[in-house]
């Protein structure tokens, strides 16, 4: 609001405190982890450091970290198959959808509320819903029928609303011109639609690949056997004493951060590719 | 072949609606039949019983549980409300460029990507007895022995839930400061309008929309939880969540089942209550 150039008032400085401590309450808890992941062999779960190594990430990877560190790698192998399996049907379903409520339908605020029931309801309360139905249907739990269902219904909903968004913004005359042109609906829809909604469809997938990879709560009761990873650091919080779990932390932080950071590149990416088209 | 345009939509939402349909609401169904039922240590009968109903309605327990579940949704809503506001409002408004304030709503919501379990434990060594507090405390003579109720106490549960959803209040309210025109304020202030009036008569009541999607997000959090309270409070605090997955690791289902429908019945309440002060699907396109 503010276009010519005056002097701050006291509420400024005030809360640009208030943003700075709560910068400092944000970011403290996550620095001690990331330090006290290099502690020294001898070091305990807290300051002082004893030296500085990276001994805990050995321990880590090498799975010699006695009680609790269990297997790791194939518990990562697990959660990447299923984040890229739920990211890809997230994406599909969604875009369809998505496109559907272009038009007004009958059973259209029922989805809807279906949707946005499904995002607000506790976690814990779907997933024993689903797998107390399996039960009682006699079917097993399973990581491709239970376990993709239960993430579905975490991932969905938010495919739906990035949908929402990205359709909203969606100028109608750039699929007129096509129509005019004498373009057919899938003409339209591969050539017109789908280039300029592509941004959000990353964004469905990448948001889905990651809240999959970090889901827990609708997932625990449904995977069957085998943990996946958040399951498998959970059980390692829970009985390690040493800081092997800060080492966990560092690199699942590391993980997360590289799959965000890659999304966001594809994203500025296609925005410049299509800056520099509309320039010419 | 020409599809009627309905039917097109019809086709083209059935993925999702038959997934939400077989995934929730089913199994939502379903845990309402399972409360009825009868049970052993084994396996559910098709018997009705009303006696998980009897001990959820009638018990004192339930009153407790839900007593502590309320008492941390009330402070959390509160202190994450006036911090989320004062925040978005100091990003919207005292920030001058859109660069810096999308740099620091970035910075903001950054920590979100580490995962729940490893937020937690971030805390032992900060607020551990041998923690970072503890030793500011006792290196400046405040106290001369370690404070014992910074961990593994509610007050720890409650810094958790306030580190944890603050980002979203603080996103959702943002976003709607941001569609206020600038020309309101500017003519308020000209109509010699105080900063707090300002806030009051103006920014308040049009930042609403804002504010019940980020109390939606903190009151779902706060009573679906169970794994801050756990992790936070050393297995010493109850909550009404926490009752519910105790008897799931312990197969009792139609108790858990009829706890279940309370809890779900209060959190579709609430939710519906505050989506009268938001319209979600105007919120997003507009």
């Amino acid at each position: 609001m503010a276009t010519r150039k005056r002097k701050r008032p006291a509420s400024f400085y005030v809360l640009a405190t208030l943003l700075g401590a709560y910068a400092v309450f944000l970011y403290a808890p996550m620095a001690c982890v990331y330090v006290l992941s290099f502690q020294g062999p001898q070091g305990g779960m807290s300051f002082p450091m004893v030296g500085w190594s990276t001994h805990w990430f050995q321990v880590l990877f090498q799975g010699t970290g006695g009680q609790g560190v269990g297997d790791i790698p194939s518990a990562f192998r697990r959660s990447i198959r299923l984040a890229l399996i739920v990211g890809v049907l997230t994406m599909i379903i969604s875009v369809s959808a998505g496109m559907a409520y272009r038009r007004k339908f009958p059973g259209a605020n029922f989805v809807f509320y279906s949707a946005i029931a499904s995002m607000v309801l506790p976690g814990i309360f779907v997933g024993f819903g689903i797998a107390l139905t399996f039960n009682l249907l006699g079917w097993r739990v399973n990581w491709f029928s239970s376990g993709i269902g239960a993430q579905l219904t975490w991932t969905l909903p938010f495919g739906m609303l990035i949908m929402f968004i990205v359709l909203g913004r969606f100028n109608p005359a750039y699929e007129e011109a096509a129509t005019d042109l004498g373009a057919n609906a899938r003409q339209r829809f591969w050539m017109v639609i789908v280039p300029i909604i592509l941004p959000g469809i990353i964004a469905i997938t990448m948001a889905s690949l990651t809240s999959s990879y970090e889901e827990t709560a609708r997932t625990q009761l449904n995977v069957g056997t085998g943990n996946t990873m958040p399951m498998e650091i959970t059980g390692l919080l829970t009985a390690a004493t040493s800081p092997v779990i800060f080492a966990v932390g560092t690199v699942t932080t590391f993980v997360s951060f590289s799959l965000v950071i890659a999304s966001l590149l594809i994203m500025t990416r296609l925005a410049k590719r299509r800056s520099s088209r509309t320039a010419q | 072949m020409k599809l009627n345009p309905k039917a097109v939509s019809l086709l083209q939402v059935a993925p999702m609606g038959i997934i939400f349909t077989a995934m929730v609401l089913v199994p939502l169904l379903i845990i309402i039949v399972v409360s009825f039922l009868d049970y052993d240590f084994a396996r559910v009968f098709p018997e009705i019983y009303l006696g998980s109903w009897q001990d959820v309605l009638t018990s004192q327990l339930t009153l407790d549980l839900y007593e502590t579940t309320f008492k941390f949704v009330a402070i959390v809503w509160v202190i994450t409300f006036s911090l989320g506001f004062s925040i978005a409002y100091f990003l919207v408004f005292h920030v001058r460029t859109l660069q810096i304030r999308l740099m620091l709503l970035a910075a903001i919501a950054i920590p979100f990507w580490t995962s729940g379990p490893i937020r937690a434990v971030a805390w032992v060594p900060l607020l551990g007895r041998e923690g970072l507090v503890n030793q500011a405390l006792l290196g400046l003579g405040i106290v001369d022995q370690p404070v014992a109720w910074l961990m593994y106490s509610e007050f720890a549960i409650l810094v958790a839930y306030i580190h944890l959803l603050t980002m979203p209040m603080v996103i959702t309210i943002s976003n709607s400061m941001m569609k206020i025109p600038g020309s309101i304020i500017q003519a308020a202030q000209d109509a010699g309008a105080s900063e707090f009036q300002i806030i009051r008569e103006i920014i308040l009541p049009l930042a609403r929309p804002g504010i019940a999607i980020g109390t939606i997000f903190v009151v779902t959090a706060v009573m679906g939880d169970f794994f801050i309270v756990k992790t936070m409070s050393g297995g010493q605090v109850n909550t009404a969540t926490m009752a519910i997955v105790t008897e799931l690791n312990a197969f009792q289902y139609p108790p858990a089942a009829a706890k279940s429908v309370l809890m779900l019945a209060i959190v579709l309440g609430l939710v519906a209550l505050l989506l009268r002060f938001a319209d979600i699907r105007k919120e997003l396109t507009k």
